[in-house]
């Protein structure tokens, strides 16, 4: 039975090789000068004296490259689960040769475990392969960029989760639709929509944050607000966080910040009306102390010198909170995150089971 | 049961969430014989003998195959080919592929006798499944069912999308295999005349009833100088409950 799931599967494995190689190429190739760039770069910056701005401006080189490696790790787990996952079997019910292959001197039990098996095993190994490449050549922005959540779901291990899980997913939407192309578009639906509850709903959960309380800094908070499509989703699933005023977020290399608030010493919130009662004429003049942001027209001196006044005002019963994941959870974040989409496949994989049996 | 016996059904029942498409099937097929399963469209032929190979399970009564429950182990799948309705074959493998596919999923497999036949046929054996013609890959699907080397052949409708000429050729295969190997084999039919030329025993199956069961030898004597044809024509007629074959 290996040897014909091998024989069926060995095209598309031949596929994924080459693209596995082609990868691994571009990465050894451009690899190195990476890490010698950033190595002159820390040279440089430790004569200069400030590395922190140039690191930072390190981490955003090779942008396009870089961005194309993280969608590659994002989308490959897709592709697995579309075109491995979804035809296993819908592709058998689709030609008719279920019955052929149901009536060899094999269980359909035992045809569907070595299937899973074999296809499922090459797809954690493909997955693996390519975050493994991708986390190698990444490692010098990675560094310079001090985020590692930041690029949680593009690097390590698990990718190999979500790999698992697409393929079986695409396996168990075969099974029910019985069609090769309805399958894949439903295993894609499915799976971004998992990935995107599990990022934004259920990681946030796994574990209590930790906190941390610093004293609010004139300099560098004001009423700045932010948007991208990803502090909307999180708002959408965590609710919005955001207090009257946005300190500045610290400086906190690879911790992953959840939120930055203004409270008082029992934890109450500021609130707009405490904030306008404190200080009528913030907020007239534009944005606030936030330090200027490039495209930004700053603020007039007035507003500024107003909101510095403000903040140092409040600053005597008021504190930042800063809710925060640590660095050195991010391997236990990486191990649970493979746990659960890993535990998640193998209750696929064993509905399918279930239900090949029961039509025996 | 016996093991004159090769398929017994006893109140054998099949649903369709609320659709029937067999109910309350009684028959016993005897072994060593070539047996023709003729009914309309719709009597439950293809249902019986999914049922029978263990591709389904039944929703009421019993099936039993060479004595055992079908399809629950490998030995029992082993002892059973069966070729399905249009036959199919994985169109992106080769002829030789499937018999490696064959080899390997079954360990009575016999490849002489598999290799022997698709040279017999003239088929290349780097040919893909896909670029058969219907007759070539009907041919391809009874070799991987006979190299098997299987008590009982079961074959649902395997000539029904074939032209005359491969009709015939497959038929007399059919007819040569029982011979040579001394196997059982079950044949479903909507055509009285696919079945004539090879079967020595008939069943005619309408709305799952057995309406006439019987050696076509013994119909034949009893018939009067009636063809098989008009014969289970008559039984497969609404109006017409199977009295004549009591009489």
């Amino acid at each position: 039975m290996i040897r014909l799931t091998w024989r069926q599967f060995r095209t598309a494995a031949a596929v994924a090789a080459g693209a596995l190689l082609a990868v691994a190429v571009l990465a050894a190739v451009t690899g190195p000068d990476l890490a010698r760039a950033y190595a002159a770069t820390l040279d440089a910056c430790a004569r200069a004296g400030d590395c922190a701005s140039a690191t930072a401006a390190f981490a955003r080189t090779d942008s396009a490259l870089a961005g194309a490696f993280g969608a590659l790790v994002t989308f490959a787990p897709a592709l697995v689960g579309a075109f491995w996952g979804a035809p296993l079997i819908a592709r058998e019910f689709e030609a008719g040769t279920f019955p052929l292959v149901w009536t060899q001197s094999v269980t359909r039990t035992r045809w569907l475990l070595v299937k899973l098996a074999v296809v499922g095993l090459a797809s954690a190994l493909v997955a693996g392969l390519l975050s493994l490449a991708v986390t190698w050549w990444s490692r010098p922005l990675d560094r310079a960029a001090a985020s590692v959540y930041a690029t949680f779901g593009e690097r390590d291990v698990a990718p190999i989760g979500y790999a698992l899980f697409a393929f079986a997913l695409g396996v168990a939407a075969g099974m029910l639709v019985r069609r090769t192309v309805p399958a894949m578009a439903v295993t894609l639906f499915a799976f971004v929509t998992a990935r995107v509850c599990t990022t934004y709903g259920l990681r946030p959960r796994l574990f209590a944050p930790e906190h941390r309380v610093l004293a609010l800094n004139p300099e560098s908070t004001g009423l700045g607000s932010e948007f991208s499509p990803s502090i909307m989703l999180n708002s959408w699933f965590n609710g919005s966080k955001s207090s009257a005023l946005d300190p500045a977020t610290p400086v906190m290399p690879d911790a992953w910040i959840y939120s930055t608030r203004v409270v008082d010493a029992r934890g109450h919130e500021l609130t707009d009306t405490v904030l306008d009662a404190a200080c009528p004429n913030i907020g007239a003049g534009g944005g606030g102390g936030a330090p200027a942001v490039p495209g930004h027209v700053p603020a007039p001196d007035s507003a500024r010198e107003a909101m510095r006044a403000c903040v140092s005002k409040l600053g005597a019963t008021y504190h930042e909170l800063v809710t925060y994941q640590p660095a050195s959870r991010y391997w236990t974040f990486q191990w649970a995150e493979l746990a659960v989409y890993a535990g998640a496949a193998i209750v696929l994989g064993a509905a399918c089971v279930w239900w090949v049996r029961r039509r025996a | 049961m016996t093991n004159d016996t090769v398929l017994a059904a006893n109140g054998l029942g099949k649903r369709y969430g609320r659709r029937w498409a067999l109910s309350d099937c009684t028959l016993s097929v005897p072994a060593g014989r070539i047996v023709g399963l003729v009914g309309p469209n719709g009597a439950g032929k293809t249902t019986l003998l999914r049922l029978a190979v263990g591709l389904l399970a039944p929703t009421t009564g019993t099936v039993s195959v060479l004595g055992g429950r079908p399809g629950g182990n490998p030995y029992q799948l082993g002892r059973v080919g069966f070729v399905a309705q249009d036959t199919p074959a994985y169109p992106h493998l080769s002829v030789a592929d499937h018999l490696r596919m064959g080899a390997w999923l079954n360990g009575s497999w016999d490849r002489g006798l598999a290799e022997h036949r698709i040279a017999q046929l003239g088929l290349d054996p780097r040919q893909r499944a896909g670029k058969l013609s219907g007759g070539q890959r009907a041919q391809l699907a009874l070799t991987l069912a006979v190299a098997k080397r299987p008590e009982l052949l079961v074959l649902d409708e395997p000539v029904a999308s074939l032209d005359p000429l491969a009709r015939r050729e497959f038929m007399s295969a059919i007819a040569g295999i029982a011979a040579e190997h001394g196997v059982s084999v079950v044949l479903s039919s909507h055509l009285v005349a696919d079945l004539e030329r090879v079967c020595d025993f008939v069943v005619v199956l309408v709305a799952s009833r057995v309406r006439l069961a019987g050696a076509v030898e013994d119909l034949l004597a009893a018939a009067g100088g009636r063809s098989l044809e008009d014969l289970v024509i008559d039984h497969m007629n609404p109006d017409n409950h199977g009295t004549e074959a009591r009489r």
